[in-house]
């Protein structure tokens, strides 16, 4: 793929794109490998134990949203700021060092996959936390790469242009990397080392990734249909208000059963159920713009995406958090597959759509294409399908794993009283068998989307024949389209 | 054109409102923060010293608080070895970096939190799945050392597997299961069996 035609931190862009997609396959393929194990126990046992698929399914996610939000902020960085971005090699450096990194820790996940409980393992293997399993090294590798990133961030921007959006996005960042420190250190007390584990997860993904994406459906909807700029600038504060509002204190429905306090019943209670407001503001926000423009936009699948994240955030973020949220029934959800159904719709519908969204805006420009109307020459049909059987294939799993949920809260927690016994007697229960089947099945239709996602964004806007005279030949157009 | 923006829709409005409610709401985090921690130090009523393994470890129904409430009772030593707090910390310590190092969290969940393939291990030391007391550190040790000779299906087919966990690594796991039942985790999990006290 050419990209010399596109500016630096497009470019960089570009190579960040590449690899969240390349980690999206994978993590489809470890969930898949997962979902299985739930219908088939002995299915690789002592070669990829559960643990380990697991593990690789939803650290490949955490890390491909995260070079997704990394390539959509250098997507947009010079053009926001109207000014080159200040440390080209250096952001390269960066990426070529971070992905290098991850790739050490996947192959060690996947080969060694633990180790005796001492500091070595913790530093070099795995840190055995959820979601943060990545070990020391590697924690500290991420947080310098991470800094560079938000170097080239700030100081592009002080140096070219500051807007009300790059002022959200940089102080978010600055919170965002800031919390990741929090799940630096060993702890042999599991209530403290659960307490500030949940400061890295909460705060990330409750609070600093959703303003972080109220950022990026700011600028996109600017991009894709042309909203004004102090229209979209006035949502994002109010979003800002009331996600972190909500969001900082709602960190609390966290801390029900850990040990902590009771008073955090109350606080958590009442500050996650307000969680779901700033996710109705983004609906209204995306659905008013999209209709008073009259779904015209230059940018059909990115715009269809950005509705889908609109949608996707609120009903997985929102309701489906605020369906358990308060303590009266999280004490019998809590660590049951309603989490899982949540944790699918939520990180899917907040975060997946808005970064294929972002890779769809950037995808004209790659080409050298004016945008992606509905002329395509296959009349898109890959686009649609795909977006149909993305969001449809979530959906169905969300839906199956709810089901299996309600099942294990009734037969596990509320009748079996929650020992070993009770477990297995929901796990076996037919109900919550035919949920995993069912999830398995709506797994398949998830894979079969990415498939034709990827195909769709190697070819789209692509002529068919002599593809690189094409690209040479839209050269002056990309970049007089890239400066507007 | 800004006199035609009531001041409720402008966008200094809203920045100034999005800067102060951030500050007041993270200030108010903090406060509450210096105000647990303390409270769920090991050595606090509701998070026990590590030397409670010591100790008998009850969860029984507490009327005034309308829940299940950890009992700490009469010296009920582990492994026959009474640890100073010194060493009980060592032991737990040493349990948790097991339990962390071998990525028990992909499976199971600890007070609730990690993976749903496998029992929620809050109350483990406590299950009735143990038998009885008297019976329950030898059953233990043994499953965790070979998970799949002495395996404890339910009837499920989902077997542990191997971890190659050794009989003083088992202990500490042990230990530190022992403790984290100590933890007053507010009726967490709910409607709980405890382990019979006499086989």
């Amino acid at each position: 793929m050419k990209i010399n035609h596109l500016n630096g931190g497009q470019q960089l862009a570009v190579h960040y794109y590449t690899v969240a997609i390349t980690l999206f396959v994978a993590q489809i393929i470890f969930g898949l490998l997962s979902g299985m194990q739930y219908l088939v126990p002995d299915l690789l046992l002592g070669i990829l134990d559960f643990n380990v698929t697991r593990t690789v399914h939803i650290n490949a996610m955490i890390v491909w949203l995260l070079y997704g939000f990394i390539g959509a902020v250098y997507w947009l960085l010079e053009e926001e700021s109207e000014t080159d971005i200040v440390g080209l090699m250096l952001g390269k450096i960066a990426f070529w060092v971070l992905t290098v990194a991850i790739v050490i820790v996947v192959v060690v996940f996947l080969v060694v996959q633990s180790g005796p409980g001492d500091d070595f393992t913790r530093w070099f293997v795995n840190e055995g936390r959820e979601y943060i399993e990545a070990p020391r090294w590697a924690d500290i590798g991420i947080v310098i790469c991470l800094l560079v990133f938000f170097y080239n961030v700030a100081a592009t921007f002080s140096k070219g242009k500051w807007s009300g959006i790059s002022g959200v996005l940089t102080l978010d960042l600055v919170a965002l990397a800031g919390l990741y420190l929090a799940g630096m250190f060993y702890t042999p007390n599991i209530s403290v080392d659960q307490y500030w584990w949940w400061w890295v997860i909460h705060l990330w993904v409750e609070a600093t990734w959703e303003v972080l994406v109220g950022c990026l459906m700011a600028w996109g909807l600017m991009k894709v249909l042309k909203v004004d700029r102090k229209i979209v600038t006035t949502w994002l504060y109010i979003e800002v208000a009331l996600m972190f509002g909500s969001g900082i204190l709602g960190l609390g429905h966290h801390y029900f059963w850990i040990g902590t306090p009771e008073y955090w019943l109350t606080i958590g209670g009442f500050f996650s159920a307000l969680e779901p407001i700033p996710l109705v503001a983004m609906v209204v926000h995306a659905v008013y713009d999209a209709g008073a423009r009259h779904m015209k936009g230059n940018n059909n699948p990115a715009l269809a995406w950005l509705i889908a994240h609109a949608f996707g955030n609120f009903f997985g973020a929102g309701v489906w958090g605020f369906m358990h949220t308060l303590p009266q029934i999280n004490l019998y959800t809590h660590g049951t597959q309603w989490s899982a159904s949540h944790g699918h719709l939520a990180f899917f519908g907040a975060y997946a759509t808005i970064i294929i969204a972002m890779i769809y805006i950037a995808i004209p420009y790659i080409r050298g294409q004016e945008g992606i109307g509905s002329n395509l020459p296959d009349g898109g049909w890959k686009w649609k399908w795909s977006l149909a059987l993305l969001n449809l294939g979530v959906v169905g799993m969300t839906m199956a794993l709810l089901i299996s949920g309600y099942e294990q809260s009734f037969i596990e927690r509320a009748v079996g009283g929650s020992t070993w016994f009770g477990y297995f007697a929901a796990q076996i229960h037919p109900w919550f068998v035919q949920g995993m089947e069912w999830r398995m099945v709506f797994g398949v239709v998830t894979a079969a989307g990415i498939v034709l996602l990827v195909w769709d964004l190697l070819t789209i806007g692509q002529r068919q024949s002599n593809n690189t005279k094409t690209q040479s030949e839209s050269q002056p157009q990309a970049q007089s389209q890239s400066t507007s | 054109m800004n006199n035609e923006i009531p001041w409720w829709a402008s966008e200094t409005f809203w920045k100034k409102t999005a800067i102060w409610v951030t500050g007041f709401m993270f200030v108010v985090l903090v406060i509450l923060t210096l105000d647990t921690i303390p409270q769920i130090t090991a050595g606090s009523e509701r998070v026990p010293a590590y030397s409670v393994i010591n100790k008998h470890i009850g969860y029984e129904f507490n009327d005034e608080r309308n829940m299940q409430v950890p009992v700490i009772g009469d010296e009920a030593l582990l492994f026959g070895k009474k640890f100073n707090e010194e060493e009980a910390e060592a032991l737990v310590s040493h349990g948790k970096k097991i339990t962390q190092g071998r990525n028990c969290m992909g499976c199971h969940t600890l007070l609730g939190n990690g993976s749903y393939f496998a029992p929620d291990l809050t109350k483990a030391w406590l299950d009735p799945g143990w038998s009885s007391e008297p019976e329950r550190e030898a059953l233990m040790i043994a499953f965790l050392m070979d998970p799949i000779e002495n395996a404890r299906l339910f009837g499920s087919g989902r077997v542990m597997p191997n971890l190659h966990i050794s009989e003083e690594e088992a202990k500490a796991v042990i230990a530190f299961l022992k403790w984290m039942s100590s933890i007053d985790t507010n009726g967490f999990p709910y409607n709980f069996t405890v382990i019979d006290k006499e086989s």
